[in-house]
C-alpha cells in the first residue's frame, strides 16, 4: 500500500443555478490573455447539450481517455506509444478551433468615435482568430445554455443520443440541470499519458494535475488525450494549458477561485487519501460499470490506525492526515455515498464529483400537484421516473442506474427527515433506515449539503505546514527564490568553482553544524565571523562580545557607547 | 579568391557549428518557455494533414541520405561490393523521391500559411526569415539532385564527403572543395547558414523530438519540491533518509 494524498472536489448539482459566476471568475483569474480566448478551465453546461467543447463525450469520435485491450491492459484510447509518435506530424484526433468557437470581439472604436447622427452605430464582432469581421457569430461556449436551440441540437447530446427516441423526446420536455465542469485531476490522467514531452504531470503531494510549461513543446498529445477535454492549447505560446485546481490559493489554504465565488455554496474541497499502487489495477477493471465501486475500493478510511500509520511512513504531514478525517468529500464520496464521478467509464478515476440533482425529480413531483417532500412520494417518483435516472446514470456510473438510485433515495430520505424536523414532528428513524443510513447520517449530510458552512465546505491543509520541516533549509539559506536558475541566478554567500555567488550555499544546517563544532570545541569565546561579518545568534554561545554583533556606532568613541554606565553597551542599567 | 576558399570552407562550418551549439545551449537555459512547435493545427487541420508528414517523413529521409552519402566513405561501400554507379543510381533515385516529397510538403505547408488567414496572422517575421533559408536550402538542394541526376553526374563523394569528414578531424582540406560544381558551393552555403540560424527559430522543436516518450511509464509524478531549494542536493544513493 501506498499513500497518497489528493485534493478532491464535490459539487452539489441539486443547488447549481447555473449563474456562471465560477466560469467567469476563473477566467477573469487564469485564462484572460491572448491564445487563450476560447479556454475555459471552468465551464457551465446545460443538461440535456452538447457540452463544451462540442459533442465531447463522443468517445467514438475523439477517443480520449483508456481502454483496454485484449490481454486486459490499459492503454489510450487514441493509441499507444507508437501510435502517438507516427501521429505527431498532424493529428487527426485534435478538436479545431471551430468545435470550440471562434473567439470574437467587438469594433468599440466604432461606437466611440462615431459622429453625431440618425443612425445608431454599431459595433461589429471581430474574429480573435483571423482577425476579420464576422458576419453572424455561430457558436460560443454556451450557445445551449437553458436548452437555447434545443429542436435543432438537441439530438446533438452525445449521452441522449445513446437513448431511445421516445425517451430523448421526454426528458428535453420535463427535465434540466446544469453541470459545471473543470479537470477532473484524474487519479489515472490520460492527458499526462499522451505527453510526449512529459511536461504534463500529477504532483505528489496534493494530485494536482499541472502542465510544466518549460517543458511543453507543443505536441497537442494532451488535447486528445484528455476524455473531458479540458486541456486547451494556447495558440499564441503554442504550449498546453490547463485548469490548475488554482494550485497557489490551494498551497496557502484557500478554496479555488470557482469554489470560492460560488454563489450556490455547492463546492466542497477536501482531502482524500487513495492506494497509489492499486489505481492501474483499478481502472483495468473489466465492466465499466464496475468502475464506480473499483475507484471508491481505492480512497482509504483515514480513521483507520493502518491507513494512519501508512500515510505517515509515506511522508503524509500530520496536518494533511487530520485534514482527511475531516473531508467533506471523503463523507459525501465514501461515508454517504451521494457523489458519483463523472463518465467513470474513461477509466481515468477522475477525482471532481457531483452529487446528482434531485431537484428536477421534486420538480415534476410537485407540477403533478403532488407532495414533492413527502418521503414516499419522492422514493416512489424516483422509480417511476427512470428517464432522468438513466441519463443520469449515462453521466456518473457507466449507465448503471444502481449508485445513481441510492444517492437520489438518499438525498430525498434527508429532505423529508429535515422536513419532519423542520415543522415540529418527531424525527422518524425509519426514514433513514429505508435508504440504510441513520438519522445522524442524514443530519450529517444535511450539514454538509444544505447547510454548508464555508468551514465545513473547505477544509484543505496548507502546503506551508506540511513543508515545515523542509523551510528549516532555507530559512537561513537566503531568499528561497534565489536559487541556481532563478532570480538572481544563485546564493549570495559563500564562492564556488567559478568565483563569488556560483555553486549553491551551504546548507543551514551544515552551518549550524559546523557551528556548534567550532564552539564546542574552541578555547576562546566563539567568535570567527570577523569583522564586518554577520553574527548567527542562535550559534553565539553568549561569551564576549563578537564584532559583528551590533552595527558599528557612529559618535563618540568608548566601551559605554551607549551611556547607560554598566558599560556593556546593551543600553540597560543593571 | 584564396581567402574566400578559405573562409567558406575552413571557417564558416567551425562558425556556424559554434553558433548552432552555444545558440541551442543559450535557448535551453534562456528561452525554454519558446521552445515550441507552435502548432498551428488548431487553425487549419485540412492542408496540415497532408503537407506536415510529408515535409516531415521526406526530411527524414533526406536527412538519412545525407548521413549515408557524407558519412560512409566510398571505400566502404566498395567494399560490400556496392559499386559506385548502382550507388550513384539508387542515391539518386530515393534522393530525388526524398527530395520532391519534403519540397512538395513544404510548398504545400507555405502556401497554407499565406492563404489561411489565422496562420498568416500567427506567422512572426522570425518565421519568415526561416522559411526563406529552409526553402533555399531545401530548393539548392534538390536541384543539386536534379543537376546531378538528368545532366552531367558528379561523384561528390570524392570531394565533399571527405571534405566534411575532414572538417571533424579538425583538418579541413578546403581545395577540395574549391573545385566542387557551383550548385554544391550555393547549397553547402545556405546549409551552414540555415545551421547558425535554427537555434533562433522555431526548428529548435526538432531537438527536443520525443523519442524517451516510448521509454517512460505512461503516468508522471512530481514533487513540488522538484525546483531544487538553496542547499537541498538530492542525497546520494543510500543516503536517501528513513523518514519524510
Amino acid at each position: 500500500m501506498r499513500v497518497m494524498a489528493q485534493i478532491a472536489m464535490v459539487m452539489n448539482l441539486d443547488k447549481c443555478i447555473g449563474c456562471h459566476t465560477c466560469s467567469v471568475t476563473c477566467k477573469q483569474t487564469w485564462t484572460n490573455r491572448a491564445g487563450v480566448e476560447y479556454v475555459w478551465f471552468n465551464n457551465v453546461e446545460t443538461r440535456p447539450g452538447q457540452g463544451y467543447p462540442r459533442r465531447y463525450e463522443d468517445q467514438d469520435r475523439w477517443r480520449g481517455g483508456w481502454e483496454l485491450t485484449r490481454r486486459g491492459r490499459l492503454r489510450p484510447r487514441s493509441g499507444g506509444r507508437l501510435r502517438r509518435l507516427a501521429s505527431i506530424f498532424a493529428n487527426p484526433l485534435l478538436p479545431g478551433i471551430r468545435d470550440y468557437y471562434e473567439p470574437w470581439t467587438y469594433d468599440y472604436r466604432t461606437l466611440t468615435e462615431a459622429p453625431a447622427g440618425d443612425d445608431f452605430p454599431v459595433a461589429a464582432p471581430r474574429s480573435l482568430i483571423s482577425g476579420e469581421r464576422m458576419d453572424t457569430i455561430p457558436w460560443s461556449a454556451n450557445w445551449d445554455d437553458n436548452l437555447g436551440g434545443m429542436p435543432g441540437h438537441g439530438p446533438d447530446d452525445p449521452v441522449l443520443a445513446r437513448m431511445s427516441q421516445k425517451v430523448r423526446l421526454e426528458f428535453e420536455q420535463s427535465f434540466m440541470f446544469y453541470l459545471p465542469r473543470i479537470c477532473e485531476h484524474c487519479l489515472n490522467p490520460s492527458c499526462v499519458a499522451a505527453c510526449p514531452s512529459g511536461a504534463l504531470y500529477k504532483r505528489e503531494e496534493d494530485g494536482i494535475v499541472l502542465v510544466d510549461q518549460d517543458r511543453c513543446r507543443g505536441w497537442r498529445m494532451c488535447v486528445t488525450g484528455c476524455p473531458y477535454k479540458k486541456v486547451y492549447f494556447n495558440h499564441r505560446t503554442g504550449k498546453a494549458e490547463k485548469c490548475t485546481f488554482c494550485y497557489p490559493r490551494v498551497e496557502a489554504g484557500l478554496p479555488t477561485v470557482c469554489s470560492e465565488t460560488c454563489v450556490g455554496r455547492l463546492r466542497n474541497l477536501g482531502v482524500l487519501l487513495y492506494d497509489a499502487d492499486r489505481v492501474r489495477e483499478a481502472a483495468a477493471t473489466p465492466r465499466e460499470q464496475d468502475l464506480y465501486e473499483a475507484q471508491l475500493s481505492l480512497f482509504l478510511d483515514p480513521h483507520d490506525p493502518a491507513v494512519a500509520g501508512a500515510a505517515e511512513r509515506a511522508g503524509i504531514p500530520l496536518a494533511w492526515l487530520d485534514a482527511a478525517r475531516r473531508s467533506p468529500v471523503y463523507d459525501l464520496i465514501a461515508t454517504h455515498r451521494v457523489a458519483l464521478p463523472l463518465h467513470p467509464e474513461y477509466r481515468t478515476m477522475p477525482m471532481v464529483w457531483y452529487v446528482p440533482p434531485l431537484s428536477p425529480v421534486v420538480e415534476s413531483l410537485t407540477a403533478t400537484g403532488h407532495d414533492g417532500e413527502d418521503e414516499h412520494n419522492l422514493f416512489g417518483a424516483i422509480a417511476s421516473l427512470r428517464i432522468p435516472v438513466a441519463y443520469l446514470a449515462e453521466l456518473f456510473s457507466a449507465g448503471n442506474t444502481g449508485p445513481v438510485d441510492t444517492a437520489l433515495r438518499r438525498l430525498a430520505a434527508m429532505r423529508a427527515h429535515r422536513r419532519r424536523l423542520n415543522l415540529g414532528e418527531r424525527p422518524d428513524a425509519s426514514i433513514a433506515g429505508s435508504v440504510g443510513m441513520s438519522t445522524e447520517q442524514l443530519d450529517d449530510m444535511y450539514r454538509l449539503l444544505a447547510l454548508a458552512k464555508y468551514e465545513d465546505r473547505y477544509v484543505i491543509p496548507t502546503a506551508a505546514v506540511g513543508d515545515a520541516r523542509a523551510l528549516e533549509e532555507s530559512a537561513l539559506g537566503g531568499c528561497s527564490l534565489d536559487f541556481e536558475g532563478g532570480p538572481g541566478m544563485g546564493g549570495g554567500h559563500g564562492s564556488g568553482p567559478f568565483g563569488e555567488a556560483s555553486g549553491r550555499p551551504a546548507p543551514a544546517t551544515v552551518e549550524t553544524f559546523h557551528a556548534l563544532r567550532a564552539r564546542a570545541t574552541d578555547d576562546r569565546p566563539a567568535d570567527t565571523a570577523g569583522p564586518g561579518a554577520r553574527v548567527n545568534l542562535l550559534n553565539w554561545d553568549g561569551n564576549g562580545r563578537p564584532d559583528g554583533l551590533f552595527p558599528p556606532r557612529t559618535g563618540r568613541d568608548g566601551d559605554d557607547a551607549d551611556g547607560d554606565g554598566d558599560g556593556d553597551g546593551d543600553g540597560r542599567r543593571r | 579568391m584564396a581567402a574566400l576558399t578559405t573562409f567558406l570552407w575552413g571557417a564558416l562550418p567551425y562558425l556556424a557549428v559554434a553558433l548552432l551549439i552555444s545558440g541551442t545551449v543559450w535557448r535551453y537555459r534562456y528561452d525554454r518557455f519558446g521552445w515550441t512547435t507552435r502548432s498551428s493545427e488548431l487553425y487549419e487541420s485540412r492542408l496540415l494533414r497532408i503537407g506536415s508528414p510529408l515535409f516531415h517523413v521526406g526530411l527524414l529521409f533526406v536527412i538519412a541520405g545525407h548521413v549515408v552519402g557524407l558519412f560512409v566513405p566510398q571505400s566502404w561501400t566498395d567494399a560490400v561490393g556496392l559499386h559506385e554507379s548502382a550507388y550513384h543510381a539508387l542515391a539518386l533515385a530515393l534522393g530525388v523521391v526524398a527530395g520532391v516529397l519534403t519540397f512538395g510538403g513544404l510548398a504545400l505547408l507555405i502556401w497554407r500559411r499565406r492563404t489561411t488567414g489565422p496562420v498568416f496572422l500567427g506567422t512572426t517575421r522570425n518565421d519568415k526569415v526561416m522559411y526563406v533559408f529552409l526553402v533555399a536550402a531545401l530548393g539548392t538542394g534538390l536541384a543539386t539532385t536534379l543537376i546531378n541526376a538528368f545532366g552531367a553526374t558528379y561523384n561528390y563523394r570524392d570531394t565533399v564527403s571527405p571534405w566534411l569528414r575532414g572538417l571533424f578531424r579538425l583538418v579541413p582540406d578546403t581545395g577540395l572543395m574549391a573545385r566542387v560544381p557551383t550548385e554544391y558551393h550555393v547549397h553547402v552555403t545556405v546549409a551552414l547558414l540555415l545551421f547558425a540560424l535554427l537555434p533562433f527559430t522555431r526548428l529548435v522543436h526538432a531537438f527536443t523530438a520525443p523519442v524517451a516518450y516510448l521509454f517512460r511509464p505512461y503516468v508522471v509524478y512530481r514533487s513540488r519540491d522538484d525546483a531544487r531549494r538553496p542547499g537541498t542536493a538530492r542525497p546520494r544513493r543510500g543516503w536517501e533518509g528513513t523518514g519524510p
